[in-house]
């Protein structure tokens, strides 16, 4: 019986550290973006009255508006273009597929075997050669189409009815008509999930644009963040800062949509 | 007749349905690669290229700093991935107990560090360690230390707090794989195994792990597949310093392709590497998972 006891809160002593631990640097993030870079060095962990002169600071340093603004607009492009493209291929692979779909299926699949470093020299040769440095247009294009994004459109289709296909058929419905009245509706949290996914990639990439976006015009909070700490002596509030300002919007997302986000990490392995 | 018809019609649509998809990759995924193998195998810049064979690939042998940064990153691999699959297992396998109180807490609590982009974690890590950084004053404060320990600045300790951010970012999002995987297993496996008297660590053994076998090599997969394409965590941490003690293969590429005069060809053999790489240490795990 003791021993169950102590087993118990052994589990309960692991668990609470491992939370501590894995929510303190945010937690810390946070404070710091509020504190003066003395106060951050000095161990402080609780909230200051820095804020407002780090704001001041950093949008002395940075063009941050700027920076979420292009952050915001490519990863927006990225994932609704992304979702159209890979939602309508998931569906055509297993609405009607054929030995001859299901092939190529496989072949997009390997796809996924292949490392981003592997193909950054030829992308950014291409983009160059089409004139497309600095623009969102070189930001989307290689993630405009993922084997990831088509599967997961395809394992969800399976779902999806034959009787309301063949129904809606009779009644007149257009192929495409199909797609988008009947499907899209239905599959709300699979476009979601895909949502998360492909918005969070687009938001946190890093080494793509630090390849492609070049002027400071076009350059996303990532590579912003990025340079805060190159050169100067490390002004710790202000980074803080930026660096919240870069994780609070996905934070809230991930906040509000726990459940698709979770099924998103998850939906490789049904 | 006409619904013979309709089936070639319908088999069209299908097709116009999966064509634009399935051109976006060959172009941006296999047409790359392709060129990437093309190029490795020549010499020069721009129009004036020449086809030179294997000799970027014998060059890989007798550079320095790749076999550096190849055993940087086979480093990580060793210790962070076992460490961190370990850990995620454990979690998982606590959290999957129904009468676990604050459950729904722990588990948001452990996925977090998954919704921060991995520039800004590294740059919180960067700023945590530092030299002047809040965890040598607080060890300072704690009278563990005397005098602050060069974190980033000490080949060894800058291996380990990029071992140790990478353990952060990544456990939650493993135990979530876990989580889902212990779902599907059977309560009743357990139930049984309770009456016939196995204690919750001999459940562990028998039941849990050759349960979860498949997705622990799915996870491995993936750990593996993201360790050797590490770039944003050690860029942003350590700058692949101290003295390139920390610099991946990524990292290098990149330097050789956009931060020294342009080695295009010679960047692209060392790509075609990786890529390999990430294929064969694939297959092995597969393999390895099928034995037994």
């Amino acid at each position: 019986m003791i021993r169950r006891r102590s087993l118990k809160f052994m589990k309960y002593l692991f668990l609470t550290v491992a939370a501590l631990i894995s929510v303190f640097p945010l937690y810390w993030m946070f404070v710091s973006a509020t504190n003066t870079s003395m106060d951050v060095l000095g161990g402080k962990l609780l909230p200051g009255k820095n804020l407002i002169t780090n704001f001041k600071m950093l949008s002395a340093r940075a063009n941050v508006a700027q920076a979420m603004w292009n952050s915001l607009r490519n990863s927006i492009v990225a994932t609704v273009s992304s979702l159209i493209i890979g939602s309508i291929a998931g569906y055509g692979f297993e609405i009607y597929h054929d030995r001859g779909k299901d092939l190529l299926m496989s072949f997009l699949l390997l796809s996924m075997m292949i490392p981003f470093a592997a193909i950054m020299i030829p992308l950014f040769m291409m983009i160059g050669k089409l004139n497309l440095l600095n623009t969102t247009t070189a930001f989307v294009l290689p993630t405009l189409s993922t084997a990831f994004i088509i599967f997961l459109f395809r394992q969800s289709a399976r779902f999806f009815q034959q009787e309301i296909i063949e129904a809606a058929r009779i009644d007149g419905l257009s192929e495409l008509g199909i797609f988008v009245r009947m499907y899209i509706p239905v599959m709300r949290s699979t476009y979601a999930t895909a949502g998360i996914i492909t918005f969070m990639a687009a938001w946190n990439n890093y080494l793509w644009p630090l390849i492609i976006l070049q002027s400071p015009k076009s350059q996303t909070m990532p590579l912003v963040l990025s340079k805060l700490v190159a050169g100067y002596v490390t002004d710790y509030g202000l980074l803080m800062l930026a660096v919240s300002l870069s994780v609070l919007p996905i934070i809230v997302i991930f906040l509000i949509l726990q459940k698709n986000f979770a099924e998103g990490v998850v939906a490789s392995v049904k | 007749m006409s619904s013979i018809k309709l089936k070639t019609k319908q088999n069209l649509v299908g097709w116009t349905f999966v064509l634009p998809a399935s051109l976006l990759i060959c172009v941006f995924y296999f047409y790359p690669i392709g060129r990437a193998i093309y190029l490795s195998l020549q010499t020069g810049i721009g129009i004036n290229m020449q086809f030179v064979g294997l000799m970027n690939y014998k060059r890989l042998f007798v550079d320095k700093l790749f076999k550096t940064s190849l055993t940087n990153v086979l480093t990580y691999l060793t210790f962070q991935v076992p460490l961190m699959l370990i850990l995620a297992l454990i979690l998982a396998y606590i959290l999957n107990d129904k009468n676990l109180k604050l459950r729904g807490f722990f588990r948001v609590a452990l996925f977090l560090p998954c919704a921060t982009s991995l520039v800004s974690y590294s740059l919180i890590f960067r700023s945590m360690f530092a030299l002047d950084g809040f965890v040598n004053t607080v060890l300072i404060k704690l009278n563990l230390l005397n005098n602050p320990i060069n974190w980033l600045g000490n080949p060894l300790t800058a291996k380990i707090v990029i071992v140790l951010a990478l353990t952060w970012r990544w456990t939650g999002y493993n135990m979530i794989f876990y989580l889902a995987g212990l779902q599907n297993i059977d309560p009743s496996i357990f139930e049984a195994a309770v009456i016939d008297g196995a204690n919750s660590i001999t459940r562990f053994f028998k039941i849990t792990l050759p349960m979860l076998k498949p997705i622990i090599l799915l996870t491995a997969i993936i750990s593996t597949n993201g360790t050797l394409q590490l770039f944003d965590e050690t860029v942003n941490i350590t700058s692949g310093g101290p003295a390139n003690a920390t610099v991946s293969i990524s990292q290098y590429i990149y330097r050789l392709s956009f931060q020294y005069s342009p080695q295009f060809p010679y960047a692209a053999a060392m790509s075609v590497f990786v890529f390999l790489l990430v294929a064969v240490l694939a297959l092995v795990q597969m393999r390895v998972g099928d034995q037994r």
